[in-house]
């Protein structure tokens, strides 16, 4: 089966794969910060006291890198302010209230037969689609590589290796015929022939729905994967898929090849045949809340609304930890007064007892995270070059590599903190200061 | 509502140093229980003398000369304990096994900056420190009470007594140190930490099949000299030691090679019978040029990553 080096097998925890996807009613207001996706913010091109409609533009992109953001809800602009993104900063952000009436702008659909593929990119741009995985890329700027570079071969990444989420896992499952039309639209952009849909062994009824399925173009393929984390990080997905090391600092439109996500290819699906531009998209609730579940929800919706349509947190457990994305890498908050953004794929709680937290000791060699590396960097070297000072011999050791995936740190007996030792070694190269 | 902060990942796996000292020590432990039977009670006194005087030593140490955090329940001094019994004669006095904790712990392990930072093994420093302290107890050996020479000290001095079966290499009905003759049980508790992924099979395979191909060269009967001596002990449970051993797959099959040969060396040309811990402590020095050589290839640094 394919795979690619390094890696590690958290508990799955994935308890809410087979609940079906429920929208939550609309929210009472809406927080759309201006910053929801790689690049530059978007710019309001709406002011305070504004109606506007659901769907309808409100920030337009600035630059290249960057993106459209559209109105989750109909209602009033209350407020232009900077509030709490899920990240921990503050960005300016426009509140939209609600007037529970969802009216929309008229959506205009098209028939993609006709269309040119610079004409597919314009709509995909204009709807403000990013890269719904978790990193929020702008889509367009993906599907736009340079001329010399020549793309061969689109992965659409399904993996979600992430414990506990399991939101891609229901899109591709309910709407499926969205997800593959989303795909093909893709390759008709690149002009690419194959198409792969990658899926860890662990989605049975995926696989087993695809094999079902009357018949699938001959240029669309499904890649059985093995379930690993982090099996869906894109470098590993290539190299798991098609056998291509993405060089160091490079991308992967270097080795031909361009990955997007499952609900991308929805979005893209529906901006291009239905012209909705990308104002929802399906979260993720997991953990120790009353209710868990898959809920399709209006970006801006605030989590505190999604905790209430949850049924509140499971009572009186001591440590609990709120985490935006998933428990590798997913980014804890400190309050629910936070708006779900674009690339936010899931909310899971945990408690103390699944999210302990240990004193670090000495490193006592034993190689662990080297061996799970999936970018094979000596994580222990660079943690301890950052604790000793030694920061120019940094260099040799790649961290800007690292991706901050947390195998090391998960596997590490120690319990020594190496991600965010290896953060610092990246923030101190990127601000030169070494 | 109080939200509890804290950086990714959120979640971590459930080995810990303290787990993986545990895990050796009970792995060890079956041989332990053979040594006393065979070679008396003595040799049990000797075992916990060791093992309590390596965490006395590390306790005084961190406590009143280094002044750190005292981590004597982390069980490394411990197992740095039992593994220095296991190389020593059964026949030792117990104020002689507290020299040898003494340089084990002190010397060759705080001293270097505690757990994780020294150079050597601290049991075979401590073993090492003995043998040429005390030479004659040291090479005094006996079973079920009767005097008499190890297996490999019989081919050494061209002894006149006949060579024991490999069944009772296999089993441990042999004169030699408290823990290394039973091999079985050694091995049954290599294959616990196999199974809890605690070593891998790069050491001990590459060092085991070095001292066999070696052994052919120099015509001694390859399976006797796995069989007899501390290569079982030395290749599954101290060239195997985390501190001691190279980071890379490269290093560790490196070190492997290293140890055998230098025991095959040692014990057809040099003065001693058996060379299994000079063999670890000489590798354990070029453990970390072995590291700098053997850096891994980043990925997408190179194309044929693939090997190991």
């Amino acid at each position: 089966m394919n795979n690619f080096r390094g890696g590690i097998h958290p508990p799955q925890s994935k308890y809410t794969s087979q609940i079906q996807t429920e929208e939550i009613p609309l929210p009472k207001k809406a927080v759309v910060p201006l910053s929801q996706h790689t690049g530059s913010p978007s710019k309001p091109v709406v002011s305070v006291g504004d109606l506007v409609k659901t769907g309808q533009l409100i920030a337009a992109a600035t630059g290249f890198i960057s993106a459209n953001l559209h109105s989750p809800v109909s209602g009033k602009v209350s407020a232009i302010e900077s509030r709490l993104h899920p990240c921990g900063y503050n960005f300016d952000s426009i509140i939209i209230d609600s007037d529970d009436k969802d009216e929309t702008v008229e959506f205009k659909k098209n028939d993609p037969e006709k269309l040119f593929p610079n004409e597919i990119i314009e709509i995909i741009k204009n709807a403000g689609i990013v890269g719904l995985g978790g990193a929020a890329f702008p889509t367009h700027v993906k599907l736009s590589p340079p001329k010399e570079k020549k793309i061969d071969s689109v992965i659409l990444n399904g993996c979600e290796c992430e414990p506990y989420l399991t939101c891609d896992h229901r899109v591709i499952l309910e709407e499926t015929e969205k997800v593959v039309g989303g795909l093909k639209l893709i390759m008709k952009v690149l002009d690419v022939k194959t198409g792969f849909i990658a899926i860890e062994d662990n989605k049975e009824d995926v696989i087993s729905l695809f094999s079902n399925l009357p018949k699938l173009e001959n240029d669309i393929k499904i890649i059985k994967l093995k379930t690993k984390y982090p099996q869906g990080a894109e470098k590993q997905l290539i190299k798991a898929v098609l056998k291509r090391e993405v060089p160091s600092g490079k991308l992967p439109m270097d080795v031909g090849c361009v990955v997007q996500n499952i609900q991308t290819a929805k979005a893209i699906y529906e901006a291009v045949y239905e012209g909705k531009p990308l104002y929802e998209r399906v979260i993720t609730i997991a953990g120790f809340v009353k209710r868990p579940g898959n809920l399709k929800v209006r970006i801006g919706t605030l989590l505190s609304e999604i905790i209430d349509y949850c049924g509140g947190f499971v009572e009186d457990l001591p440590g609990r930890k709120i985490i935006a994305g998933g428990p590798m890498m997913g980014i804890t908050q400190f309050t629910l007064d936070v708006p779900v953004v674009k690339g936010f794929s899931g909310l899971v709680i945990l408690t103390e007892k699944e999210s302990k937290s240990y004193e670090p000791s000495n490193c006592i060699r034993c190689g662990k995270c080297v061996d799970v590396c999936p970018m094979y960097l000596i994580p222990t070297v660079i943690s301890r070059l950052i604790e000793k000072a030694r920061y120019e011999e940094l260099k040799n050791y790649n961290p800007l590599d690292c991706m901050e995936c947390g195998c090391c740190a998960y596997e590490c007996p120690a319990k020594i903190h190496l991600v965010q030792n290896i953060k610092l070694a990246k923030t101190l190269i990127q601000q030169k200061k070494i | 509502m109080k939200f509890t902060i804290s950086p990714a990942p959120h979640i971590k796996s459930q080995q810990t140093t303290k787990k993986i000292m545990l895990s050796v020590f009970l792995a060890l432990l079956p041989s332990a229980l053979w040594g006393v039977y065979k070679f008396g009670v003595h040799s049990g006194y000797v075992i916990l003398t060791s093992v309590l005087s390596c965490v006395f030593f590390e306790f005084v140490s961190q406590k009143f000369i280094f002044k750190t955090k005292v981590k004597i329940t982390d069980g490394s001094a411990a197992l740095t304990g039992l593994l220095m019994a296991y190389c020593l004669s059964p026949d030792i006095a117990l104020w002689q096994v507290c020299i040898g904790s003494f340089f084990a712990i002190f010397i060759a392990k705080e001293c270097f900056g505690g757990i994780g930072f020294n150079i050597f093994n601290p049991a075979l420093v401590g073993r090492a420190v003995l043998l040429s302290s005390f030479p004659t107890i040291m090479t005094k050996w006996q079973i079920d009470g009767v005097t008499s020479a190890t297996p490999l000290g019989i081919l050494k001095e061209k002894l006149a007594e006949q060579l024991p079966s490999y069944a009772d290499l296999f089993v441990g009905n042999i004169p030699g140190s408290i823990g290394e003759v039973s091999k079985i049980l050694l091995l049954l508790g290599a294959i616990f930490l196999f199974y809890r992924r605690i070593i891998s099979w790069h050491i001990p395979l590459t060092f085991v099949l070095t001292v066999m191909v070696f052994s052919v060269l120099f015509r001694q009967d390859p399976v006797f000299q796995i069989l007899s001596g501390g290569v079982v002990l030395g290749a599954f449970f101290m060239a195997t030691d985390y501190v001691t051993s190279p980071l890379f797959l490269k290093g560790k099959i490196i070190l492997g090679f290293g140890c055998g040969l230098l025991t095959v060396l040692i014990r057809n040309l040099g003065a001693y019978p058996e060379g299994v811990c000079y063999a670890i402590l000489i590798m354990n020095i070029l453990v970390p040029l072995i590291d700098k050589f053997t850096k891994p290839k980043f990925f997408g640094t190179s194309l044929g990553s693939k090997f190991f």
